[in-house]
Formats: C-alpha cells, structure tokens, sequence
C-alpha cells in the first residue's frame, strides 16, 4: 500500500511522486460520537464562562476596596494585583471557554477551498488599459500638445506641500541658534556649587581622592532653561594627590593642587559620566562604558568615544571658593559636524 | 443532542436577528459580503498564532492607552511634588513625570493600567518579531506576499518607534538619558545633525517641546499609521488567501483547513481573551518601569546596570562595541563615523536588507510562480542559515548592549567581554551560517533516510545464518509526501555573454550576478527521494531479507 506511485507493471516507475491528497482518516473525537462526553464538554465551556463572571466580579471588588492614596505602596501594590488577577479570570475565562468549545464541538477536519491566481484576466487587463486610455483622452492628456498642462501640474503638485512644510519645520527649531551648543554658564570667576543643594564649594573641602558633583553658582536661581544649561554645564570636581597628577602641556594653570574640573558630558554621545575609580583615576560612563583617565587629561583609554572630557580651567577666590576661570574652550558633549568651526 | 432545547424561543431569536440582518442589508449589501467570508478556510499551525498575538497585543495597547491619556499630562513645565509619595516630596519635576506618578499611586487602577500597557508593549514587538521570522523561515514572503511583507515590515519599524516614544514619555531619568542618547546620535549626522536635534527638542536638549510633541505622535500619528497599516495588511492576507504547510492535498492552488465561522471565530476570538488575559496577569504580579524609583529627569545623575527595553537593545550593544578611533576632521568639520555607523549605518543596513529580503531571494531563484506552499525551513538550507546568521549578529549586538550584566553574571571584565564581542559579532554569524546550512541539509539528508528505509522499529529479526537486522516500518504516504514534495531549486543558467550577432547583449553583468547569488543560494542542495530511488531501496531491502533466507512474512518493510 505504501508504494501506489511505483508502478510495478511496466517496471518503469514515474518521475515524482503523486499527491495523495487530503488524508480521510480522520479520528472522531470522544464528543463526536459520545453525546455524553458531548454534554460533559459543553459543561466544561460553561464553566469557564463562569470562570470569567467570576473574575469580573473580582476585578470590581478589588477596584471598590482599593487602598490608594496616602503613602501606601503596599496598599497600592496589593490592589493592582487583585485588580490584575480579577482581570486575568475575567479574560481567561473567555477565551479558554471559547478555544474548549471549539476543539471538543466544532467541525475539526479539513475544507478546501480552491484558490485563483492574483493576475487580472488578460480581458480585465484590457479593460483596464482602455479604459485609462479613454479616461486620459476624456481629461485632453492623451495630446502631445497638452505638455504644458502635465507639465505645470506636477509642479504645482510637487511644491505644493512645500506651503505647509516649510512653515511647519521652520517653527520647528525655534531660533535655529545651534551656536548655544558652544557656550555654557561658565565663565571667568562663576563660583562652583554642589549639585543638587547648591551650596558653595571651598577648596579645603576637597580632600584628596573625593569627588565632586558640580553645577554653576546662580544655575538654580534661573527662570528660564535651568535643565538646558545644567545639561551642559555640569562638571566633575576631583582631587588626587598633585604627584599622580599629569597637567597636560598648555595646562599647567587649569588646575588647583591637584583639584581638576572636567565636563561631566560623555564626548561619545552624551551621557552623563559618573562612575569614578580612585585607584585608577579612571572615569567610567555608565552608558557605553568609554573610560577616562583623569590623571591624563582625562583622554580616552578605552570605548566608543574618541576625545578627550573637555577641561574646566579654575582657580581659587580670594575667600578660598573654587571658581571657574573661563567657559570650556571647546564645545562639550557629543561631536556634531560643525564643532570646530 | 442540542436540538431539543432550541425549538421556540431559538426561532423568535432568529427572526429578531432575521430581521437586523435584513435591515441593514438592504442599506450595505452585507449579505454578499457575509457569504463571502464566513466560510472561508484557514489552515491551521501553531506558528500563525504569532501574528494573532501582535494584533491582539496592539488591540491591549490602544485598550490601556486610552485610559492612561486621561491621567498623563504631556507637559515638561515644572512643578514641585506635592504628592503622596514621601520619597519624592519637594523634588521639582516636570509636570509629565508627576502626572504619571499621581496615576500610579492615586489613581485606583492607574498602576495596573501603566504595567499592562507596558508588558502589552513588550508583547507586541517580540510577537511582531517572531512573526517576522517565521514568515520569513517558511518563504511566506514569495510571490505573491512580497508587498505584505514590506508593510509588515514598515509595521516593524512603526512599532520600535511607538515602543520608543512611549518609553520616554514619563520623563523620567532613565529615559531621559535614552533621549540625551538619540540627540547625540543625531548630532552626528553630517551637515544636518545639528539643525535635527535642534529642530526635534524644539532649541537645545532637553527643551520644553519633546514631550508634547512624542506624545502626538505616540497617541496619534504612529497609532493611526499602525491601525491603517494593520487593515491593509489584513486585507492582503484575506485576498492572497493564508498560505499552508505542505501536506497531502495542500497544492499552490488551494486552501486546506477550518472555516472562518465558526471554527476560527471561536478559536481566534477566544486568542485574543488569552492574549488579554495573560497580559494582565504579567501586570498583575510583574511590576514594569517603576518610574518613581528612577526619579524625575535631571541631566546630571545616571546609573549603572540600566536598562532601554529588549528592542532597543541592539542599537545600545552597536554602540559599545565600537572602537572610538573613527572620528575624523575633514577641513575643520568632524565626522563621527564611531557614532554614525553602529548607530546609522548598521542598522540601516540591517533593516534595509530586511525589507528588500524577498527580492534579494528572487535574484537567486529567478522563480515567476505563486508560492502557496510554505517551505519547512530545512528545506530551504541557504535562507535558513542567513536568518540565522542575522539572528545571531542581532543577539550579539543585544548581548553586548548588556555587557555589565552579563559581565558581572560571569564575573569578567567588560572591557575583555567587549573586546571579545568585537571579534565575535563578525565570526559567530559566519559561523552560525555554517553550522545552520549544515544543519538543515543534515535533515534533508535524514528525512532522505526515512522516505527510503521507513521508521526504526526496535524490532530486531535474527536470520538463519546468524546475522541481526531492524525491522523498518515503511513511512505512511501522508508522512511521505511531506518529506519528498519539495523543490530543491538548482542555481540559474546564465545565458551567454554574446547574441548571436556576436555583440555582448545587455544586462549581461546583472545578469552574471544574480547567476552568481543564486549558485550561493543553490550550489549546495539535497534533492528529494524520487520513486526510482525508492524503489530501488525496496529491492535492495527484499534481497537482504531473502539473501537471509528468513523472510519474516508479516514484515511490513518487505515488498516481494
Ligand atoms: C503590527 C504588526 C503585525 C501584525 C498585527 C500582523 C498581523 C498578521 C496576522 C494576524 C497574519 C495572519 C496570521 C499569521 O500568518 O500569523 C499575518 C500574516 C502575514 N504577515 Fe503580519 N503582522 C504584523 C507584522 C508583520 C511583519 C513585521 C511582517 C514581515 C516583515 C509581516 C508579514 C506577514 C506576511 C507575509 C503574512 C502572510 C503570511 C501567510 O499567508 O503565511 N507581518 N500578519
Ligand atoms: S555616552 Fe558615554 S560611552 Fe556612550
């Protein structure tokens, strides 16, 4: 039986095989043919059913007895998870309910339904074309002299969105004034304050091997773009000791007894790099892990950044604050084309 | 047994229903419609559920979407917390970030609401991708699904894009730092970046525009663009018919399976509930995103061992496994090129590759008919080693956008571990492209075995002489057709280089090309048993029976 397409008269056999077809043997299922296990299946959907009022009834109750507001996570956890479980029995229910009904009652073997292929008739095509043809003589197209017509239409329907979108994307940008990626609040004798409190920072507070999360004094007084300045103009203060420390050529008056101030801005794409290492002087950011090494001008040793963190030159005021001596003298954070110019 | 208990008030039902349907048929010729579609078949598999879960996930979305957009307030003014939540009391943040925290702690229901639209989220893209990969490891995107695919490919892109926008909504830290991520991948573009980033964020980073303006195209723009996508999309599926596994009777000219009412009614419609159901569940016992822990957005603090969600992966690992060395000035501008190619180039690549797949494979198999019948992945060895090879690139880039995690679960440095990557995401696809191509001809090779020697029997059958064989049980022809009712495609002809006027025709070079491509494609292949072969094999098989003088009689293999 298992060799029908061999054909054993001729000895000759076929080139492929044949298709035997949709297989016949189908198994009846327990409920096709026992009305008693017919009547247990419809009971078992029934009960899902019930399942999902159940559930529903559940998901309205825990809403009711709620216990949010007040400082009460528990609370709110608690009611979020009986709400969620309330709707997971309401929505299982359904659907396992209608999957049962469906695998133990409906029709379970195969139909055929013939398919047609997707190409238009080559009459429909025909059709189609003379249609168009007619269409485009009706509209005047057809004639080579209407060329100034198509002409200016599809101009005037190429530029025409340009009414929209240049007004559009203009407002877009507001003042296009990308030069503000160049400067920050920094400037000659601007005072370092802690973020976020603000307050003051004297150079004896830094002892050697501490860190320092620093802002500009005056930012938090700001009324406006207070976020965009301190997304440009936050530093890290560090302190080592002035021996491990290698003033870069050009330098040598940037930095206070081995106090230096660097951008706190990633120069690979921007985040903000916090993750010190004292014994190394290593910089590391969190974000794609590019390492600066501080006590080296803070240039790149390992990563998907290129440059160096931007220096911070500073000195100390007279009543011993650490102070900025100009802005940086590059732009800080990530390179874009026209950086340099 | 159901007869009994319909008679009367069935028929008053029906001919309340009889006559809404009539009504509104006269006024929509519904009834056409109707009878067009309620019996229309559909085959049945497990693997075209996936594309169910994304419809369905995408119809949780809009569910819990609609509920969050009366709570959210899209503004990034500031405002000081004065909520409940002691954690948080006094901090200034935007007005967006409270909005979602006052959801979450105030508002009954809120919480639950934020979770399922975010595991819904979750859901939806990896059932989008999974969906993506069978039909791509089935050959469902052939003729004449080519166009189908390329709108469920925009649909991929559309849902990383809804995926991401919802992500940075809250405004809170980690996703801020998302979005300082996006503005410095932007910056890198030559000539423009700048212009964008400024354009986007409405001034410099972050800017008082962002949210207001993701969150119109969070709730409007890309939702619009998915659902009108999705009913086209639908459509196509409906109008090329759904294509079938191969099997008895199952030919590029039908359709083998259940009809649409009820079967898949019942069985589709009751998906969805699950789909619903389970989502609320993960939401109900995994809590996602818990903003208030993370903080309102502030551009100085960050942490380590964060996370963007799985679909960003890739873009974050292509990052970090670049080398920083390729940024150059070119007269005084400066070219990122170790921003631009992990984070433009290379996934433009990727998915440009991805959209255009179905017509990469035509250049191979030079192939003009309609495929209905879908490949079993083995069956197609060289696509099925480059989707792998490409899952393989993708996981390693997804890896390594987890590097500190994996890095502390197997205690290495990172930096070893980015290292290692580095070499890895070029060796391991090719590697993966290998060892799958081998794979796959492996069980052409065995299911040859099968169709020409039958299932191993345990059976063992001693002859007179001594010897041991297995009795074979020969395959079923069902089980049979499925192994031999494929075609294995021979790499094309290239016609030759001159006509016969002796002047070299054109399109020669393109054509030298896709004769190239397709011998990738098909120099290697494992063609199915033909009747000759097997029947050779049942003569061999009656000889060694025979030549053992015991001919077990009720042996089922022996074909005298
Ligand atoms: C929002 C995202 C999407 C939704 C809601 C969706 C939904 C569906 C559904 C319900 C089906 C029929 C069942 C099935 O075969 O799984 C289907 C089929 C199909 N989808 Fe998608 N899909 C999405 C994205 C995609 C993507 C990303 C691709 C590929 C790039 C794709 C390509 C296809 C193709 C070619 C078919 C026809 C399959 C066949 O007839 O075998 N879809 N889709
Ligand atoms: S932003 Fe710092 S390494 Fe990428």
């Amino acid at each position: 039986m298992s060799t029908d397409n061999v054909n054993h008269q001729g000895g000759a056999v076929d080139e492929e095989f044949t298709d035997p077809g949709v297989p016949a043997d189908h198994r009846p299922r327990r409920a096709d043919v026992d009305p008693k296990a017919a009547n247990r299946a419809e009971r078992q959907v029934a009960a899902m059913f019930g399942l999902s009022v159940l559930g529903t009834v559940i998901a309205i109750a825990a809403y009711v007895m709620s216990d949010v507001g007040g400082d009460n996570i528990a609370g709110v956890q608690n009611s979020t998870m009986l709400m969620g479980l309330g709707l997971f029995l309401a929505m299982i229910g359904i659907g396992t309910g209608a999957i049962h009904w469906a695998k133990t009652l409906m029709r379970d073997h195969d139909m055929v339904e013939e398919r047609h292929e997707l190409r238009s008739s080559d009459e429909a095509r025909a059709g189609a074309v003379d249609n168009l043809k007619e269409g485009a003589k009706d509209s005047g197209i057809g004639v080579g002299r209407r060329g100034l017509l198509k002409g200016s239409l599809v101009t005037a329907l190429a530029i025409a969105p340009l009414s929209v979108l240049v007004p559009a994307i203009g407002n877009l940008g507001g003042d296009w004034n990308v030069s503000k990626f160049r400067h920050t609040m920094w400037k000659q004798g601007v005072r370092l304050a802690k973020d976020p409190d603000g307050s003051l920072i004297k150079a004896s507070d830094v002892t050697i091997g501490s860190v320092f999360h620093v802002i500009p004094d005056g930012l938090t007084e700001l009324e406006h773009h207070q976020l965009e300045e301190k997304a440009k103009a936050v530093v890290l203060l560090i302190r080592m000791s002035p021996d491990d420390l290698n003033v870069q050529p050009g330098r040598e008056d940037w930095s206070f007894d081995g106090i230096v101030a660097y951008s706190k801005i990633c120069t690979h794409v921007g985040c903000p790099v916090a993750l010190y290492e004292q014994q190394t002087h290593h910089l590391l950011c969190p974000c794609h892990q590019s390492t600066f090494d501080v006590a080296n001008g803070a240039k790149v040793v390992f990563g998907p950044a290129k440059r160096a963190l931007p220096q911070l030159p500073i000195a100390v005021d007279d009543e011993g604050y650490i102070i900025a001596k100009d802005d940086f003298n590059e732009p800080i954070g990530p390179s874009y084309w026209e950086r340099l110019k | 047994m159901t007869e009994v208990k319909t008679a009367p008030t069935d028929s008053r039902l029906n001919r309340a229903a009889g006559s809404t349907a009539s009504y509104v048929d006269e006024r929509t010729s519904i009834g056409a419609f109707t009878k067009f579609i309620a019996r229309k078949i559909f085959p049945d598999h497990w693997s075209f559920m996936l594309g169910e879960i994304a419809l369905y996930s995408f119809v949780v979305l809009l569910l819990s979407g609609v509920i969050l957009t009366a709570f959210f307030v899209p503004s990034m003014d500031i405002v000081e917390y004065e909520g409940e939540f002691a954690q948080l009391k006094g901090l200034e943040m935007s007005r967006a970030f409270e909005s979602t925290v006052h959801m979450s702690f105030e508002v009954p229901g809120g919480l639950l609401m934020r979770q399922i639209h975010h595991w819904a989220a979750l859901i939806f893209t990896a059932s989008i991708v999974t969906h993506m990969a069978r039909i791509f490891f089935t050959g469902a995107f052939r003729k004449p699904r080519e166009l189908n695919w390329l709108v469920g490919f925009t649909l991929m892109i559309l849902s990383l894009a809804a995926g991401f926008t919802g992500y940075s909504l809250p405004d809170d830290v980690l996703s801020g730092n998302g979005l300082r991520i996006i503005d410095g991948v932007i910056k890198s573009i030559p000539l423009a970046g700048s212009y964008i980033s400024y354009g986007l964020f409405g001034g410099e980073f972050p800017g008082e525009a962002l949210i207001p303006r993701m969150f119109t195209a969070h709730i409007l723009l890309i939702p619009a663009l998915i659902l009108g996508l999705i009913a086209l999309h639908l459509f196509l599926v409906f109008l090329h018919k759904h294509t079938q596994y191969p099997g008895g009777g199952r030919t590029d000219k039908n359709v083998v399976g259940l009809p649409l009412f009820p079967v898949y009614m019942a069985k589709a419609g009751g998906f969805f509930f699950v789909v619903f159901g389970v989502i609320a569940l993960l939401a109900a016992v995994f809590q996602i995103n818990p903003v208030w822990n993370y903080g309102p957005y502030d551009p100085s603090p960050v942490s380590a061992g964060t996370q963007p969600d799985w679909y960003m992966l890739f873009i974050d690992g292509a990052l970090r496994i670049m080398p920083g060395n390729f940024e150059y000035v070119i007269g005084g501008f400066t070219l990122s090129l170790n921003v631009l190619i992990p984070a433009v180039v290379l996934p433009g690549l990727f998915f440009g590759v991805l959209a255009l797949y179905p017509w990469i494979e035509a250049w191979a198999t030079g192939d003009r008919g309609e495929k209905h019948v879908l490949d079993r992945p083995r069956n197609a060895p060289t696509r099925t080693a480059l989707g792998v090879a490409l899952i393989t690139f993708y996981v390693v880039l997804v890896l390594e956008g987890s590097n500190d995690i994996v890095a502390s679960l197997f205690s290495l440095s990172i930096n070893d571990l980015t290292l290692m990557f580095r070499i890895t995401v070029i060796v391991l696809p090719i590697l993966a492209f290998i060892i799958a191509k081998r794979l796959a001809m492996g069980l052409q090779r065995k299911d040859r075995e099968l169709v020409l020697h039958g299932h191993e029997t345990g059976r063992i059958v001693r002859f007179d002489n001594g010897e041991y064989i297995e009795v074979h049980e020969p395959l079923t022809e069902q089980e049979r057709w499925v192994r031999v009712s494929y075609d294995a495609l021979k790499p094309r002809e290239l016609a030759p280089e001159l006509n016969d006027r002796g002047v070299r025709r054109k399109g020669y070079r393109w054509d030298r090309f896709k004769a190239a491509w397709s011998r990738f494609y098909f120099e290697d292949r494992v063609e199915p048993v033909t009747p000759a072969e097997l029947k050779a094999a049942e003569e061999h098989h009656a000889h060694e029976l025979e030549s053992g003088k015991k001919a077990a009689p009720e042996d089922p293999a022996i074909h005298p």
